[in-house]
């Protein structure tokens, strides 16, 4: 996020795009119920009738995927109605008549027949989001997870730009992560492309400092992503897989798919707390400690960096994740030497420039949120004051792309999955939680009255969903949270996963899966 | 007895919802929000208060396991170790370093991402790391 959570409540606009707050991110969602109390707009787009539409000023019920085309017709009214903020735009950002030029084409009239919202609602959307003091833009996996997430993020960040909601309090573009340590597994580095504190590997300088650190040589070529690496494993240019807190067999999408890619692997080494469907794949299983068993940090969506601390022993021989990478990585020839937790932070901290001022001493007494360079900066509340991170702000001028797989006469229906309320992903954490299994102990998919009618399905009933992977059966709950022609299915429960259903199609550039618009059948299952 | 509470921070979503764990002669009995935090101001969700459920499972692993004649038999530290290692060296040996990929957890501490790219990016000299972000 831009911002901090707690500025969420004292904005006076909130755009919430993609994401169902009240059951993904419930304390977040807090805060913006408290912003509505002081008076603040909120503008809740999203196709479903989530509970967050509830207290919205206005639910946008935009169709599936059909984001930038949206974005671009709110862009279009607030440059017609001189509503933007020039003096921002020229001293912070460029690229805008590339922007403009675009945009001049999305009409609310030409936009509407595409995202099938009224033209008076995007006006008054522009209108508010605009014009407010503070506006805050907050999304989640409902941006992301799209054949064309980057192009949504974009656009989102050309909004902030065009109207200057960016670099100040309660306003900016926040992603709410879904995970515990999402943000921090980036801010490490484990991603392909760049070591900790997003330090790029291509970067001669960097990499020499790396180097040395660690007493080996770097390799200067970028990493493969998760798609690449999965097919890889396929096609053969990849024979080795080490997955390390990861249930890839369920939460990835095209389930046969990720099966065929692990079954080919020649090692495949995976390092959990419980025998998920991944480890059983495995050649070799490394028990790890869990939380509650284990000192740490994670950081949250805010940047903040926060402790985790031991409380019980960790069962039997199972031991701390550091223990055993610290292990596997001195066998490789590799300098790791720690006594603790700590001792790998400050190593990690004394290579991260943007973290260089954060010490466990320090976060025991007081919230520090990155970067904090030195040791007497108090940490930063939100990004982009004064510049952005590469200098000026750039504007990029995009088309709406539709999604890849959309309904046809075969598969006529569209399926969107997400999370519930009560539980967690693939439910090998919640679903041993005896009260939560309890509150929630079978999947339910959203189908809306007209078409269960059509089907002769009632609340409970079984429906089969079927697309070109492959096929699922679930009970429904009858309503109409979802749009006609569309259905809603969680992906908690292995029996009625949708990634048995979804396809691969990616983002070009972030190879995000589109778990958010896939094409499928619906029918009644006879018990 | 040994009756104890130990501040920490949630392990679902990305809030990070500050808790305290309530610790009785060695074991998790229960998770209460923690009052003085900023970020969730003494309240948690159902998730959160739940959070201690799933850590004493009787399915946690607790033995490493090693696939011996097509079944994952359990093993000692030092053979596993042993393995994993030399498994990975053999593998880079036959077909380079960028043969190996290494998927790391969203789920697990800043600490252990840090190593695992470490182990990867330093230990097998590939930057074949990633993970669930991108998901």
């Amino acid at each position: 996020m831009t911002n901090s959570i707690p500025e969420v409540e004292d904005a006076d606009c909130i755009f919430l795009i993609g994401s169902n707050t009240s059951e993904a991110h419930p304390l977040i969602a807090h805060r913006i119920f408290r912003a509505v109390g002081k008076g603040a707009k909120l503008i809740v787009v999203d196709p479903r009738k989530i509970q967050m539409t509830m207290v919205a000023d206005i639910h946008v019920r935009i169709n599936y995927g059909t984001d930038v085309a949206f974005l671009n017709a709110i862009m279009h009214e607030i440059i017609k109605n001189n509503w933007h903020n020039p003096e921002f735009i020229k001293e912070r950002t460029e690229g805008f008549e590339a922007l403009e030029e675009t945009v001049k084409k999305y009409s609310p009239e030409m936009a509407s027949s595409i995202c099938g919202v009224p033209p008076d609602v995007i006006h008054e959307v522009a209108r508010l989001y605009a014009t407010s003091k503070t506006s805050n833009i907050m999304y989640t996996l409902g941006i992301t997870e799209h054949s064309h997430g980057v192009d949504n993020v974009k656009s989102l960040a050309n909004l902030a730009m065009l109207t200057g909601h960016i670099g100040k309090p309660s306003s900016g573009v926040n992603p709410m992560r879904g995970q515990n340590n999402v943000q921090g597994a980036c801010d490490m580095g484990a991603l392909p492309n760049v070591y900790p504190g997003y330090q790029v590997v291509t970067n001669e300088d960097i990499r020499a400092k790396f180097e040395k650190a660690w007493g080996v040589s770097l390799s200067p070529n970028i990493g493969k992503m998760i798609p690449d690496m999965m097919d890889g494993l396929i096609d053969g240019t990849v024979k080795g897989m080490y997955i390390f807190g990861e249930n890839s067999v369920e939460t990835d999408p095209n389930i046969h798919h990720v099966r065929h890619a692990l079954e080919s692997a020649e090692l495949l080494v995976v390092q959990d707390i419980f025998l998920t469907q991944t480890a059983k794949f495995a050649h070799v299983v490394l028990p790890g400690a869990a939380w509650g068993e284990v000192e740490g940090t994670y950081s949250n969506t805010e940047r903040k960096v926060q402790r985790i601390r031991k409380a019980v022993e960790p069962p039997g021989e199972a031991m701390p994740n550091w223990t055993i990478l610290m292990e596997i990585g001195k066998r490789l020839g590799v300098k790791m030497h720690y006594e603790t937790a700590e001792q790998v932070f400050n190593e990690m901290t004394s290579l991260t420039p943007s973290f260089a001022g954060i010490t466990y001493e320090r976060i025991d007494k007081t919230d520090i949120q990155w970067p904090c360079p030195s040791l007497d900066h108090p940490g930063t509340k939100y990004l982009h004051q004064e510049k952005f991170t590469r200098g000026l702000g750039l504007f990029h001028a995009i088309e709406y792309r539709p999604s890849e797989e959309l309904p046809d006469d075969e598969f006529p229906v569209i399926l969107t999955t997400g999370r519930r309320y009560a539980h967690y992903h693939s439910r090998t954490m919640t679903g041993r939680c005896a009260a939560l299994d309890r509150e929630f102990p079978r999947p339910m998919a959203q189908i809306h009255f007209k078409d269960a009618e059509r089907l002769g399905l009632a609340d409970g009933d079984s429906m089969k969903v079927t697309s070109r992977r492959g096929e699922v059966i679930t009970p429904v709950r009858v309503g109409d949270v979802v749009p006609e022609g569309s259905i809603f299915m969680d992906f908690h429960f292995e029996d009625a996963n949708p990634n048995w259903l979804l396809g691969t199609s990616l983002d070009p550039v972030s190879k995000t899966p589109d778990y958010k618009v896939c094409a499928v059948r619906i029918e009644r299952q006879e018990d | 007895m040994d009756y104890k509470f130990v501040k920490t921070t949630c392990p679902f979503c990305g809030c990070g919802c500050q808790m305290l764990l309530e610790v009785l002669d060695g074991r998790l009995i229960g998770t209460l929000p923690f009052k003085g935090a900023q970020m969730n101001q003494g309240k948690l969700c159902i998730k959160g208060w739940n959070a201690h459920g799933f850590v004493q499972s009787p399915d946690r692993l607790t033995k490493p396991l090693i696939r011996k004649n097509g079944k994952l038999q359990e093993a000692s530290w030092e053979e596993t170790f042993d393995t994993v290692a030399s498994r990975i060296s053999d593998i880079k040996t036959r077909y380079g370093a960028n043969s190996m990929s290494f998927l790391s957890s969203a789920r697990c501490s800043n600490e252990e991402n840090y190593l695992l790219q470490k182990l990867c990016r330093a230990g097998v000299g590939t930057n074949n790391v990633d993970h669930c972000a991108r998901l």
